[in-house]
């Protein structure tokens, strides 16, 4: 008995230990350090992106990479914002034809000028080098005027010139500021990679003579005239560059140049007054809701709904805990996964407690009447949850948006942690308070319902 | 036990229920969410007064001359129109401030394309069929042992018949509000269909697990059909009671839960109150019926 109350005392000193700290945490300066829930988009408000990235000119062994800088760069845009917390992810969906599997997924907390947000990600500089033979550019000029250049028929025609080389901004792997020896301009000196390198080389020695454009956004800012192979991977760009828009360039190639086009596919903005909304509903809801379940287990089961009550304190602390530590992101549906949990975990100890009446209207004591009915209910428990971790897992895989994975993995963890507190922790406190001897009081208190059955 | 006895009236009540969600369902079909059918959908806020709804509709009209504008609160519009891209987004924020001359707030904002859409629809077709699929196979595994006189896969099967039936009849409700009043189908929805069957398994697994255990202490003397009342009435209050909890949050959650989920916890409700019925009136029954015509063709 003694040995029951101890154990008791100290999961429910743990408990409300985590419970205070879980709720001291959410304000800065506390003892228990600044850690407050982290919300989803839908209730922080905030901006959720999906780009489809179009990886048909990238070769098929080189998209994983391809995909995975195409996030780092996007990431180290996205922090120039100063958004706090912001999520860029890249998604690949199994089962969908190969141009829209690849995915990219912005998140930013807070910021509902999406048009801002949108421009910085996509305007990210695309660098490309384009071929034109020497003979076609010298006919086009032959048969063009200089006045002509800017009706857009001849511009048309002009752009028609240059052929993809597969060069691209992706190959660069270094480049730095310059300054043009002759007439001392700004110049964007560039260090393609290996690949870039062995490319540039071939291109060069086949191609001496001709014109390779230099094309930033689909536009040419520079198209020199090959003069001799190149086997360095060296390159300069002059254009009519000042030194402003130089060294934007170096840092866009250094670190925006995006590796793999990406059109924008998906937009949702949520402000920031109605995810406060959804916020303080959910959570006077999870309250109203405690508090009713509690009156509803008190009156009916009496001294073991008592259990189950502090039983349900103990899960809502550990859960909230968990929360906010492993930390999963709430959104409206997880606060809404939450509530029905704390219904559901009531469920075990329901059964518990039908089980251990109808052993005590069989006779027995009271104490075997709680061993048998804590030893009877668990198969079924036990049968019930698998059932329910089963759903919860194919619902987190399977789910086609961060709103369902996060309500699956609030209900996952539910399922688990409503196991200990139902069973352990209620058994635990129901050892430790149960009345010792049969008495017609003992009875009515450890029995249920409206009236015995016999 | 009065529940099995009377079986045949429930399941004429089921029978009615799932023939009417079925008729709605081919009638009136289901109305789809953006989620689902690709589109964008706004709701936008006038804090200086809402300006007349033909107004924002033939502003709209130059981005999408088939866009729909519905009211929503005292000051708001929610709009929905095909899905836009960047450019045409700021064309859409310009048009429902009516050119600059009325203050709009944008409080949301959704856009998603059509192959989203496609693939959000594929993919829950596909978590509910393997969410029955892993159902079945776990109580065939879970049941392996009890053989007579019905055998294990049969239970699985009771139990997605049950299972389906608790599915339909949401499906069908708001197939019906879908027409009435305009409610959407979104992948919300599919995710409360699917904490339905969990939850609904989870009641028909434990009258079944009472039935088994009944069936070692009974060791063939008792017949099939009271062994299944017998259990039917030992569960009976658990049944109603978890469910009463549940619901309690879920009704709670309805009223104060804020607008954004009322919708998701609807059809949680109706689920959830639907698939208590079924495990109770319909799931064991089922199991004496299928006793019986097993009998009558030996």
């Amino acid at each position: 008995m003694f040995k029951h109350r101890a154990k008791a005392a100290y999961v429910l000193i743990f408990a409300a230990l985590v419970g205070y700290a879980t709720y001291a945490s959410q304000v800065p300066g506390s003892w228990a350090g600044f850690k407050p829930f982290r919300l989803g988009l839908d209730l922080s408000g905030g901006t959720h992106l999906v780009y489809q990235a179009d990886i048909s000119k990238v070769d098929p062994s080189a998209v994983n990479d391809a995909m995975k800088s195409l996030r780092d760069v996007v990431e180290r845009r996205v922090n120039t914002f100063g958004v706090s917390e912001p999520l860029v992810q890249v998604e690949q969906s199994s089962f969908s034809t190969a141009e829209n599997a690849h995915k990219l997924i912005v998140e930013l907390p807070g910021v509902t000028d999406v048009e801002e947000a949108a421009k910085s990600i996509g305007a990210t500089p695309s660098l490309e080098f384009k071929l034109v033979i020497a003979k076609e550019m010298e006919a086009f000029q032959a048969s063009t005027t200089v006045r002509d250049m800017s009706t857009s028929t001849q511009e048309a025609a002009y752009l028609a010139l240059f052929q993809p080389t597969g060069l691209t901004g992706r190959m660069v792997g270094k480049a730095s500021l310059e300054f043009t020896p002759t007439t001392n301009e700004p110049a964007v000196g560039i260090l393609f990679n290996t690949e870039g390198r062995e490319l540039f080389a071939k291109i060069t020695k086949e191609h001496v003579g001709d014109y390779l454009g230099i094309f930033l956004d689909g536009v040419p800012i520079s198209v020199p005239v090959i003069r001799d192979q190149i086997l360095d991977g060296r390159g300069q760009i002059s254009g009519s560059f000042n030194a402003v828009d130089a060294s934007k360039l170096v840092r866009d190639l250094n670190y925006g140049a995006l590796p793999v086009p990406i059109t924008l596919i998906s937009t949702q903005t949520i402000g920031p007054t109605l995810g406060q909304a959804a916020v303080n509903g959910g959570v006077r809801a999870g309250i109203i809701s405690f508090i009713l379940i509690s009156i509803f287990l008190i009156v009916w089961y009496r001294l073991p709904g008592l259990v189950a009550v502090i039983a349900l304190g103990v899960y809502t602390s550990i859960m909230l805990a968990l929360f906010k530590y492993i930390p999963v992101t709430l959104t409206a549906a997880g606060i809404a996964g939450f509530i029905i949990t704390i219904g559901m975990a009531v469920d075990a100890n329901i059964l518990i407690f039908e089980r251990m009446k109808e052993e005590l209207a069989r006779g027995r004591g009271i104490w075997d009447a709680m061993h048998e009915g804590f030893a009877r209910a668990w198969t079924s428990i036990k049968d019930s949850n698998i059932s329910s971790i089963i759903t919860g897992i194919i619902l987190f895989y399977f789910g086609s948006n961060s709103v369902i994975k996060g309500f699956a993995l609030v209900f996952l963890i539910g399922v688990l942690v409503s196991m200990f507190t139902a069973i352990t922790a209620s058994r635990l406190f129901l050892y430790a308070i149960a009345p010792q001897r049969s008495s017609k009081l003992s009875l009515f208190l450890i029995n249920n319902g409206f009236k015995s059955r016999k | 036990m009065w529940v099995v006895k009377n079986r045949k009236i429930f399941y004429t009540v089921s029978g009615i229920l799932v023939g009417l969600s079925f008729l709605s369902l081919l009638f009136w079909g289901l109305r789809s969410g953006i989620d689902f059918t690709g589109g964008t959908l706004i709701e936008v806020s006038y804090p200086g007064g809402r300006p007349d709804q033909g107004e924002v509709v033939a502003a709209l009209s130059e981005v999408d001359p088939s866009a729909s504008v519905r009211s929503s609160g005292s000051d708001s519009y929610i709009v929905r129109m095909k899905p836009t891209t960047q450019e045409e987004h700021s064309l859409v924020t310009k048009a429902l401030s009516l050119n600059g001359t009325s203050r709009a707030v944008e409080k949301t904002f959704d856009s998603i394309g059509p192959i989203l859409g496609t693939e959000a629809l594929y993919k829950a077709y596909l978590s509910i069929a393997l969410v029955i699929l892993g159902i079945v196979l776990y109580i065939t595994f879970a049941f392996r042992k009890v053989s007579e006189p019905v055998s294990s896969w049969k239970y699985g099967l009771i139990a997605i018949a049950a299972l389906i039936h608790d599915v339909i009849i949401p499906v069908g409700v708001f197939s019906v509000l879908g027409h009435f009043a305009g409610y959407e189908v979104d992948t919300l929805f599919v995710t409360a269909l699917l904490v339905v069957l969990g939850f609904s398994v989870h009641d028909t697994i434990v009258v079944f697990d009472r039935v088994r255990e009944n069936i070692r202490n009974s060791s063939g003397k008792k017949a099939f059909e009271d062994i299944v009342g017998e259990s039917v009435s030992q569960t009976f209050t658990r049944s109603i009671n978890t469910s009463l909890t549940t619901l309690i949050a879920l009704v709670v959650l309805y009223f104060v839960g804020g607008a954004t989920i009322q919708h998701f916890v609807l059809a949680l409700i109706i689920g959830i109150a639907v698939g208590t019925y079924s495990s109770v009136f319909i799931g064991s029954p089922l199991l004496v019926t299928v006793e019986k015509m097993q009998a009558r063709k030996r």
